[in-house]
């Protein structure tokens, strides 16, 4: 099994969402990801989904996915050549005494802090799916006292739009 | 009592766009601010008009349904409408099957109303059959007001969601100025591509506010496009598989039937010379008579067409989908074949057993193409043209007089299912349409029906819904009112749906109920018998026991003529009586012993190879060697 992403552009109309996960659950297909968020065409919203399928599955997935009225294009994002992110949110213990340590951690990572309390740093990062898991990694001993992760979004890389001849 | 033909027939054919609108009050504000400006100019009407005019618009001649509290208002003009006919039915569940069976009898979109709440939940089974068969219908449902949406409000449901897996589509109209466009889309989307059934649900208040008509709306289907043109180079590679198989088979789905190429597969078929099976859902996209007819594959199909598609080294299917009861076991199906798969389905293709040769299409456009490419693929080859396929049907007539369909009289004395309805078939003849229920009776009728024409044959392949035959039945003699329809049902499916025969009585629609009654649920009752030990749980309806209920009594009850036959010398007198009865419906309650089972079988889970042709006997294709 190997991890795929699509980017999938659909109609922006309440109960889209539930249209998509809800094939994805009832044909057995797991979601390890998924962001929804707007695009610059009013109408269009863009889903990014990371699904970890064989070859044969996915390619099941598309076409029952291309089969939903509401979805408009589906396109398959190969890591090499598109930008794939993810956003962390992350409060992590640190006293006086292990603040300098952290913040270097957060340096590091080039993440950013955001909030500060005496007890506590709030850090915010974005990166790929492993520079968040690394960056998790690095902040666990000092004690995380509550995270969240966005799922990943992603855009092909170059010049070309996937949305430019899909939305007319 | 009127009879069905007699009835004022609804006006066929959709108006003219634009037409509808100009007979307005002329009233109608031009400037009203809309999404997409409408080329007929705008009238002042109700939400609830609104609906009515663009069923007018769309051409719906028959709306099977119930009305209720929220969809009230959709009644009170369907009152005023000449052009739709409104069929009060008894249950919801009977006006979505009917509609389904109406969608099949014509081509046409079958449309069933229903109100909120256990109106529109009530629709759910007949959605999910016509859903699994891919039958175009459009089910208009009320909803509670917008306001009350999602308070648990009285008779709410929220039926897009419920329906969202079960449906093509569905829509949640939420202003009424919408409503045109959403008639329209939704028959649009029933009746094109894959067809299938289609939900509008409708807020009661959407219904009373009032906005603009005009007619026709712009379709706005931004995800919507199906493929019907096939690829021309898929086309060709196909035909040459075509053109030089030894064993090949051609794999006739519903498909056909739903894409009208019935007269394209002859050609093609006569063409070639390849055998021909057709699926449960494909009956009468092919001629019985015609020799190279093999009937129908799958789980009780012939022998000779599951040997012929299981020893083939060419499968060539043609809208039809590889179902686990076609293929039994999936891994063992077909060795040695390679696949050409046409559907206008992708999903469909390469789902179950991987295509060598996919081509997505309708399936009258694919089959036109076909045959001028093997034309072509013939011309390149020669005289002869194409392979010599004559080892090929020594092989499968040697099956067909080995293993021929057949049955044979119950040990006990009574009456043999099978010939009952076989004798239906000879004497209504293969210009009648037939439905049927699921469980024995169905596959019965599957094979011993004689089907020669396409639409003629419908029942809940899918699905399997029991219950399915009388509401269909109803429906396809509102759609087909010249034609006999004829319900093959059993006595178990019967108990589900009958009292749709009081709105077949009323509203007339004179059909004939084959009722198979074998006091059993008699496909269950063979599943028991061969798996099960012989330990028949629960599946002793006591019809036979206790004549409970006495279906000739019931029959009367419900405005029908009840007939009843018991031994095999009243059969023919029986059906012929029920032939004269026109002026209403007609139901025969044929007493058959209980333990007729269907043969040929392939055990659920197992491979095709180990089909029975009857109890104990094994036709062992792996020692045929051609």
């Amino acid at each position: 099994m190997s991890t795929h992403t699509l980017s999938v552009l659909v109609e922006n109309k309440p109960g889209v969402l539930a249209r998509v996960a809800g094939l994805f659950s009832r044909r057995g297909f797991n979601i390890e990801s998924l962001a929804v968020g707007p695009t610059e065409h009013p109408d269009v919203s863009r889903m990014t989904i990371v699904v970890a399928v064989d070859e044969l599955p996915l390619e099941q997935v598309t076409k029952q996915l291309n089969k939903l009225v509401n979805v408009i294009k589906i396109v398959e994002l190969e890591p090499s050549s598109a930008v794939q992110r993810e956003l962390l949110l992350v409060k992590v213990r640190a006293d006086a005494t292990v603040r300098s340590q952290v913040l270097e951690t957060v340096q590091l990572f080039r993440a950013k802090v955001v909030d500060v309390s005496p007890e506590a740093l709030t850090i915010e990062a974005t990166g790929t799916a492993d520079k968040i898991e690394a960056l998790r990694r690095m902040l666990e001993p000092y004690g995380v006292r509550e995270m969240v992760q966005s799922g990943m979004v992603a855009i092909g890389r170059g010049p070309r739009s996937i949305t430019a001849t899909a939305v007319r | 009592m009127t009879s069905a033909t007699s009835r004022p027939a609804a006006k066929p054919g959709a108006p003219k766009p634009g037409a509808e609108a100009k007979t307005g009050d002329g009233s109608a504000p031009a400037n009203r601010p809309k999404p997409a400006p409408p080329s007929g100019a705008p009238v002042r009407v109700t939400g609830a008009q609104s609906l009515v005019r663009s069923l007018e618009a769309v051409g719906c001649e028959v709306v099977f349904g119930i009305p209720g509290g929220t969809i009230l208002p959709a009644y009170d003009p369907l009152l005023d409408s000449t052009k739709v006919r409104h069929v009060l039915v008894r249950h919801e569940q009977g006006a979505g099957h009917a509609a389904t069976g109406y969608a099949q009898a014509t081509g046409k979109v079958g449309v069933c109303m229903a109100t909120s709440g256990p109106g529109a939940t009530n629709l759910v089974t007949p959605l999910a059959d016509a859903n699994m068969d891919s039958v175009p219908v459009v089910a208009i449902t009320g909803q509670q007001t917008r306001a009350l949406i999602g308070t648990d409000a009285f008779q709410e449901a929220d039926i897009c969601g419920i329906t969202l897996p079960i449906t093509k589509h569905n829509f949640l109209v939420t202003d009424p100025a919408e409503i045109p466009r959403t008639i329209a889309e939704a028959f649009h989307l029933a009746s094109t591509g894959r067809p299938g059934p289609v939900l509008v649900d409708i807020p009661k208040d959407v219904l009373q506010e009032t906005t603009s008509f005009s007619w026709p709306p712009e379709i706005h289907l931004p995800g919507y496009r199906p493929t019907t043109r096939p690829h021309g180079k898929q086309v060709r590679e196909a035909a040459k598989l075509i053109a030089s198989a030894r064993r090949p088979v051609l794999y006739v789905g519903g498909g056909v039937i739903k894409a009208q190429a019935a007269a394209e597969l002859r050609k093609l078929a006569e063409l070639t010379n390849i055998p021909v099976v057709t699926t449960l859902m494909a009956r009468g996209a092919f001629p019985d008579s015609h020799p190279q007819h093999l009937g129908m594959p799958g789980m009780h199909g012939s022998v000779a067409a599951v040997g012929c598609l299981q020893r083939s080294d060419l499968i060539i299917a043609l809208g039809a989908r590889f179902d686990d009861r076609v293929t039994g076991k999936l891994s063992s199906f077909a060795p040695d074949a390679q696949v050409v798969h046409a559907d206008i389905d992708p999903a469909e293709i390469s789902k179950n057993r991987k295509a060598d040769v996919p081509i997505v299409g309708d399936c009258k456009e694919i089959i036109t193409e076909l045959i001028t490419a093997v034309q072509a693929e013939h011309e390149r080859g020669g005289a002869n043209g194409g392979a010599d396929l004559t080892a090929w049907w020594a092989q499968i007539n040697s099956w067909r007089e080995t293993f021929p369909a057949g049955y044979e009289w119950p040990s006990d004395g009574t009456l043999s299912p099978q010939y009952v309805i076989e004798r239906i078939g000879q004497l209504v003849g293969p210009d009648a349409i037939y439905t049927a229920g699921v469980g024995q009776h169905q596959m019965w009728a599957a094979q011993f029906v004689k089907y020669e024409k396409p639409m003629t044959w419908i029942n809940s392949g899918g699905l399997g819904t029991m219950g399915f035959a009388v509401p269909a039945a109803m429906g396809a003699k509102f759609g087909m009112p010249d034609k006999q329809v004829w319900a093959i049902d059993g006595d178990g499916c019967f108990q589900m749906t009958n009292q749709e025969l009081a709105t077949c009585a009323i509203e007339g629609a004179p059909i004939k109920v084959a009722v198979i009654n074998n006091g059993n649920l008699g496909m269950v009752r063979q599943w028991q018998n061969l798996f099960y030990s012989e330990r028949y749980s629960n599946t002793d309806l006591g019809t036979h026991k206790h004549r409970i209920p006495d279906f000739t009594l019931l029959a009367e009850a419900l405005g029908c003529a009840g007939l009843r036959c018991e031994t095999r010398d009243q059969v023919d007198t029986v059906i012929k009586r029920a032939l004269e009865i026109n002026d209403r419906p007609v139901v025969i309650d044929f007493v058959v012993g209980k333990d007729a089972q269907v043969w040929p079988m392939v055990a659920a889970g197992t491979g095709n190879d180990e089909i029975m042709a009857a109890r104990g006997i094994r036709p062992l294709f792996d020692e045929d060697e051609i």
